[in-house]
């Protein structure tokens, strides 16, 4: 059964890296809404999937995090991906499939996944 | 909404709004008595007499976004569904407590779900919140404190996924019992 001194272990771990990283300016931010809406319509495996996926590849620059009310309720789960110096991207209708995709194809190497986005379905 | 932890997640998002430095979420269950207590607790900035009056009405809402707050009237139903009812009690710049009651064993409780998750994301999404999650049934208590986790993390944020994982997971592991239990034994 986990302890919390597992945590110590953890904590040694992420010095490390805070201490080797160059910058904090290639932070990325995803962004999940926890409204209602959202959590009515699946946000809360949406958040533990991309949660999963950034701690599995070791992705330290990113954040994952959430907001009240984006305002278009009928595509929850929204989930809007910040960069510093680029426009911000909102994907709509997102299922826990699609999380790896926009992670790989988006967050990694960089392309946003435009076929998921609210430009896609507007 | 399929789980009370996901109500609870939503509830919750009320204490954030109101700028709550502390967020008491409770479970209490007593078997015998085949009652469920569902309880979160904030000292955030409450409301007036006028505004706790309305919240339970769906067609009121403080937000901008759109006319409807289904929050608490989805709480307040789930409650009463089981023959349970909601309390809500708040003092403007003290805080606000919000507590549910349902019947253990009733056909139309719905599942409490996965709270392990609800709490996660609550840690994870709001890392300068101070959360106290508790489990009681009868004679055992789960209790996890942010307090105490951020004196083992250091400077090292809630919001790092793994660091969110490990939470997720040493609740789970700790106090699901608990409630799976109290809940096979009804």
């Amino acid at each position: 059964m986990k302890s919390l001194q597992e945590l110590a272990a953890i904590r040694d771990k992420m010095r490390q890296v805070v201490n080797t990283r160059e910058s904090s300016e290639d932070n990325i931010r995803i962004v999940v809404g926890m409204a209602t809406c959202g959590i009515a319509a699946g946000a809360r495996p949406i958040l533990n999937a991309f949660t999963e996926e950034v701690a599995r590849r070791n992705l330290n620059n990113v954040t994952v995090t959430q907001t009240g009310c984006i305002g278009v309720c009928q595509y929850e789960p929204v989930v809007e991906v910040h960069e510093a110096g680029k426009d911000k991207v909102t994907y709509v209708n997102v299922t826990v499939d699609r999380v790896a995709e926009i992670i790989g194809e988006h967050i990694v190497a960089g392309e946003p996944v435009s076929r998921y986005t609210i430009g896609a379905v507007r | 909404m399929q789980e009370l932890s996901l109500n609870i997640l939503d509830i919750a998002q009320n204490s954030i709004v109101a700028n709550a430095s502390v967020v008491d979420i409770e479970i209490l269950i007593n078997s015998k008595q085949k009652n469920l207590v569902v309880s979160i607790i904030d000292n955030g900035k409450g409301m007036s007499e006028e505004t706790v009056k309305n919240v339970v009405d769906p067609f009121y809402t403080t937000r901008t976004t759109r006319k409807v707050g289904l929050g608490i009237p989805f709480f307040k139903m789930m409650a009463e569904a089981t023959g349970g009812e909601l309390s809500l009690e708040s003092t403007l710049g003290a805080g606000t407590k919000i507590s549910a009651n349902f019947t253990l064993g009733h056909i139309d409780l719905i599942p409490l779900g996965d709270m392990a998750s609800t709490i996660c994301s609550l840690i994870q999404c709001n890392p300068d919140i101070n959360f106290i999650y508790t489990v009681s049934e009868n004679d055992e208590t789960f209790t996890l404190n942010t307090k105490d986790l951020r004196v083992i993390l250091g400077e090292v944020s809630f919001a790092t996924a793994e660091v969110a994982l490990f939470i997720r997971e040493y609740i789970e592991e700790n106090s699901n019992h608990i409630i799976q239990r109290s809940i096979l034994t009804i």
